[in-house]
């Protein structure tokens, strides 16, 4: 039975506004040229094809079935996919590739006597007869998971080169030498390099994961690989959504603003610099904090555990969303004040147009590439900003996975002897990479599309 | 020859971008001689900035020079390191660029921006530095230097600054000065300025100029040797008035023959047809052939060899080095239609303003309390007849664009009243004004900025008619897009581009078919030439003509080009500062102008002509701010013929026969004799 979380529709949502931008772009030549120039751009296209698996992974687990199979829970695809990590809990903390736990428990041996050992895990490497095989294993897998990877590889880069040749009316060699020189239209070797990598990642873990927690357990014995798999749908949605709702505050006021001038834009510039003047973190807050109680006591009537989750996430979001909206506004004021004296909006004057068609022809569409720019510099802006949120206990709920909340959980476990290290590596690892591609992507973006720089 | 200083030989400079390899600068040789002016004549796009900038080494990324040998004193520049080649900028070779705006740092104070060539250059510190600063300052002719020396760049106007940007490239004592488009961003008035400052300059320190100009005028003036560019190429070289006497190449003679004047009012002008072919491509034979009306077979496919025409001239043409079929000299053009404008004088005026003023408040202190208004339009008074141009002429900064905008009600007018076939505008809601808009269109100057870069041509042309309502289905409405491209001259197959792949003649033209979809009575064309090329600028106008008999258009031309006046319109309002000074019929006033104001601004506009020795009435100063005019009359601080009553009593307009009105006291026999 299929469930629809509140963000999930939102997320949706997301996708097809997002396809339908696509489909106005393949009609619009100019956009065409830009986006063009970000295809050609290496480092951009390689951004985008790791910024492509994290939106496949976040999107696998934004599909939610109510599962039979696992007592009622709300389930989603990823979780399926995973269901072998998801239900392989330990007792407690063990390393990555561990067979052991981590810490000595007390092991009552058959002829009743009592010592302290490091107890076999129930799952992790419960497939090595003897422990010491570990090594061996471990390697005769990864080289196994590698080859195939290079097959896939080979197979993909092989199908490109055949797409090049053809399109290029070439023989084989010469697509090859094409690509290898960097001279096609695409970025191929850093499309494939990123590929590559990619690959090899990906059966490794399918190799692996099954058999070993890969980035260890944590202290209740769950997968830490699984949990900071489930944080990247947490990022993507505070990252997109709160874009989605900040959106319509920052387009529709700031062309107000700039348009109408006057005391339209008295107000609306007292509004974002009041707005402003509050500190960020302490509205947030504030914010959080009511939805908290609100939620607890009103518990029954907002359904089950995870819709209380989930509402709490689209609560977040909606709050950085009201907070952010304010730069993106001020942006597009300045920007707007300076199309309205434009001769083409002039003409429209002229013309008798009405105000709202010159907004919606004449201003907005000169305004996207602004909105563009900014919406994806914002984004890793957010992905931080939900981490640091949740480190103070103001960000999404306990139950959620997130990186925050992985951050959070570690803090403690820094001051243990040995130390406890791969949770916040996993949680750093997977969210510099996110946030780094995100980035270099955004420069991209930036590249692309200001007009200052073509 | 021995007076040689800087030799060009086979420059070749290429740009790299994404459409490929873009040859700006495809062989091009000539020579500098001491002490003389060579002017590189040409229109946008064929390659003379680049040219300049090759010689100097600053070319923009992708730009690289491929090919040829630039000879200073014997060394070559090309082959110098860039730190040698650091002493020869601002050293040897200077430049002064065309905007003055941009090329001044608005944070340095002027004094410390000529400082710097004089420490780079001539190792000057301290109070020495200062002193050559000063000198510098004096040299240019910029009143009151030690105050200057402190003034940041915004403190000055236009003319200043390009001053102050000539002292800096003096500043390294630079044996050639290269200027590039020095005078096009600047009033007719402030040119004369400059162009005679840098002659002076030429005399006193004996420099050598190498100019880069597209203005015909310009050239007469300053020149001593002309090269024509053309798509890359030198196609003509040539002393002066040998040049300007026989203009050898078809395409300089067809620049010539494009030139708007009163003479060739009767008549169609001679336009170039289509476009400078793209530097990307290879040529076989001779650049100009496509839009040549000489051409004859050995020009596709042979490229023409220089060919000295005699001692004073030389050409890249092939009618100087094969026997052409025989064609009657002289270009043939269309019998001119009956002039314009003569139907409708019975009639009464479409439009009648009285009174116009816009006033923009000034704001200041802490409460943002209004303390003044900028009158940039202070009361003017106009009448256009039906069918009819009238032409307002005016320096940037006199108020013209502003009257044209509040006529069309685009701004709206603090007071007077403006009245088309009767019915008053400026009281009129948003509402009811909207289908007068129908009747009032405008025509912008800058084809680049006036339309949607993100909208189809199609869309463009419609706009006005779908928000008036006109052409019932969208069927109908395509239908007339397509009879309008093609009655300004374009192919209806072009409505579906965007307006990035066309040319700004092209633009232009859209614009003009965008204006005319709702059939209007009048349109204010806010200087829809001056952006184009000379021989683009004849297409526009011969299009205008052609309309306004087609259609009975009425046109009020804004303009601070004098020929195109002469050219087109019927009357002529002249206005300083925010009032008209003088008004009558065209020829009237350019044949006997009787403001000392107009006198002035006529006299200053270069003629393409060195044998018309002419009389530039020198105006001192700028125009000053509509924010406080000076009290009396406004020109008179600038006046060569001011008197005492000028200074208290702003003149009233006298009546000088056929409609020829002049405000000021020469005229109006309160004066008493002039006080020159």
């Amino acid at each position: 039975m299929w469930v629809i979380l509140w963000t999930d529709a939102l997320l949706y949502l997301l996708v097809g506004v997002a396809l339908l931008g696509v489909w106005q772009v393949r009609r619009s030549p100019h956009l065409l040229e830009n986006w063009c120039r970000v295809v050609r751009n290496p480092l951009g296209m390689a951004a985008s094809v790791v910024l492509g698996v994290y939106g496949v992974i976040g999107l696998a687990d934004s599909v939610h079935v109510r599962s039979a199979a696992a007592e009622g829970q709300v389930v989603s695809m990823l979780d399926v996919l995973l269901t072998p990590l998801r239900e392989s809990t330990e007792t407690s903390y063990s390393a990555p590739f561990a067979t052991h736990g981590f810490t000595k428990v007390s092991v009552t041996h058959d002829d009743g006597t009592v010592s302290r050992a490091y107890p076999r895990l129930t799952h992790g490497g419960s497939h090595l007869e003897r422990p010491q095989e570990r090594g061996r294993d471990i390697l005769v897998r990864a080289l196994k998971a590698l080859a195939l990877a290079a097959l896939v590889w080979l197979a993909l880069a092989a199908a490109a080169a055949g797409r090049v040749a053809r399109r290029r009316a070439a023989g084989w060699r010469a697509a090859v030498r094409i690509m290898a020189g960097g001279r096609d239209v695409l970025p191929w070797r850093a499309l494939l390099v990123t590929v590559g990598v990619l690959l090899a990642l990906l059966f490794l873990a399918v190799e692996l994961a099954p058999r070993y927690h890969v980035l260890g357990t944590d202290k209740v014995g769950q997968d830490v690989f699984y949990q900071t798999l489930k944080s990247i749908r947490t990022g993507l949605v505070i990252g997109t959504l709160t874009t989605l709702v900040m959106l319509p505050f920052a387009i529709g006021l700031g062309v107000a603003a700039g348009y109408f001038g006057g005391l339209v834009d008295d107000v609306i510039q007292y509004v974002y610099t009041t707005l402003n003047s509050i500190p960020g973190v302490l509205l947030i807050a504030a914010a959080i904090l009511t939805v908290q109680i609100y939620m607890a006591n009103h518990a029954d009537a907002l359904g089950t555990l995870e819709d209380r989750a989930d509402l709490r996430l689209l609560a977040l979001c909606i709050i950085l969303g009201i907070t952010s909206w304010t730069g993106l506004c001020r942006l597009l004021r300045a920007e707007t004040l300076k199309l309205r004296e434009v001769e083409y909006v002039q003409a429209s004057l002229g013309f008798g147009v009405s105000h709202t068609g010159i907004i919606t022809r004449h201003v907005v569409p000169n305004l996207m590439h602004i909105v563009l720019i900014t919406v994806a510099l914002d984004f890793s802006g957010l992905v931080l900003a939900e981490a640091v949120l949740s480190y103070v206990n103001i960000g999404v709920d306990p139950t959620t996975n997130s990186w925050g909340n992985m951050i959070n959980s570690s803090r403690l476990e820094m001051a243990r002897e040995p130390v406890v290290w791969w949770n916040l590596a996993a949680a750093f690892v997977f969210m510099f990479t996110m946030v780094l591609a995100a980035n270099v992507f955004a420069d991209a973006v930036r590249d692309a599309f200001d007009p200052r720089r073509s | 020859m021995t007076d040689v200083l800087l030799r060009v030989e086979g420059l070749r400079t290429v740009l790299d971008t994404a459409d490929g390899e873009v040859r700006a600068v495809d062989g091009v040789d000539f020579d500098l001689r001491r002490g003389r002016t060579f002017a590189i004549l040409g229109e946008s796009g064929c390659g003379k900035s680049m040219t300049a900038f090759s010689l100097l080494r600053l070319l923009p990324p992708g730009g690289r020079v491929a090919a040829g040998r630039v000879l200073l004193d014997g060394v070559d520049l090309l082959r110098l390191s860039e730190k040698a080649m650091r002493r020869v900028r601002g050293g040897r070779i200077a430049m002064i660029f065309q905007e003055p705006q941009t090329a001044l740092n608005p944070v340095m104070r002027v004094g410390d921006q000529i400082g710097e060539g004089l420490v780079r250059h001539r190792g000057l510190r301290g109070r020495a530095l200062r002193a050559e600063a000063r000198e510098l300052l004096v040299q240019v002719g910029i009143p009151d230097p030690d105050r200057r020396l402190d003034a940041y760049p915004h403190q000055l106007s236009g003319g200043m600054k390009q001053r102050v940007i000539v002292a800096m490239a003096l500043a390294g004592r630079p044996d050639i000065l290269i200027a590039d488009e020095p005078t096009t961003a600047l009033d007719v008035t402030i040119q004369a300025q400059v162009l005679a400052l840098l002659r002076r300059l030429q005399e006193e320190l004996g420099m050598t100029i190498l100019l880069i100009t597209h203005d015909l005028g310009v050239v007469a003036e300053m020149a001593h040797e002309v090269g024509v560019m053309y798509a890359g190429e030198l196609v003509e070289t040539g002393e002066r008035d040998a040049f300007f006497a026989h203009p050898r190449h078809p395409y300089a003679r067809r620049l010539f023959a494009a030139l708007p004047d009163a003479a060739k009012k009767a008549g169609r002008l001679v336009s170039i047809p289509g476009m400078v072919p793209p530097l990307t491509r290879r040529f076989t034979g001779c650049r100009f052939t496509e839009r040549c009306d000489r051409a004859f077979a050995p020009c596709a496919g042979e490229i023409p060899a220089w060919t000295p025409v005699d001692d004073r001239q030389a050409v890249r043409c092939h009618l100087y080095t094969a026997t052409p079929p025989a064609v009657a000299e002289g270009i043939a053009e269309p019998a001119p239609p009956p002039p314009a404008g003569a139907i409708a004088d019975a009639k009464g005026p479409l439009l009648e303003v009285r009174d116009l003023g816009v006033h923009f408040p000034v704001r200041s202190g802490l409460l943002r309390r209004v303390s003044g208004a900028i009158r940039a339009v202070d009361g003017i008074d106009l009448r256009i007849p039906e069918g009819h141009t009238l032409a307002l002429v005016g320096e940037s900064g006199c108020g013209k664009t502003t009257a044209g905008k509040a006529l069309l009600q685009l701004i709206r007018p603090t007071r007077g009243s403006v009245r088309f076939e009767g019915t008053e505008l400026t009281t009129l809601e948003r509402a009811a004004l909207r289908p007068y808009r129908r009747a009032l269109q405008i025509i912008f100057q800058d084809p680049y900025a006036s339309m949607n870069p993100r909208m189809r041509v199609d869309r463009i042309v419609e706009e006005g008619m779908r928000s008036q309502g006109l052409g019932n289905t969208p069927g109908e409405r395509q239908d007339r897009v397509d009879r309008l491209l093609e009655q300004v001259g374009m192919d209806p197959a072009v409505k579906h581009r965007y307006p990035h792949e066309f040319s700004g003649g092209q633009r232009q033209r859209i614009c003009i078919a965008r204006a005319l979809a709702v059939s209007p009575r009048l349109v204010v064309c806010d200087e829809p030439t001056s952006a184009l090329d000379v021989s683009v600028q004849a297409q526009i106008l011969n299009l205008l003509r052609a309309l306004q008999d087609e259609l009975g258009l009425a046109y009020l031309f804004i303009t601070h080009n004098m020929s195109v006046v002469e050219y087109l319109a019927h009357e002529v309002a002249v206005m300083y500062l925010g009032r008209i000074v003088e008004f009558g019929p065209t020829e009237r006033v350019m044949a006997a102008p009787a403001h000392p104001y107009t006198r002035a601004l006529l006299s200053a506009v270069p003629v393409p002509d060195p044998r018309a020795r002419r009389d530039v009435i020198r105006l001192g100063g700028d125009p000053p701010s509509p924010h406080s005019p000076p009290a009396g009359c406004h020109f008179h601080p600038r006046c060569p013929e001011a008197m005492a009553v000028c200074r208290t009593v702003y003149p009233e307009a006298v009546e000088r026969g056929d409609g020829h009105r002049v405000a000021c006291h020469l005229y109006t026999g309160q004066g008493d004799t002039p006080s020159r």
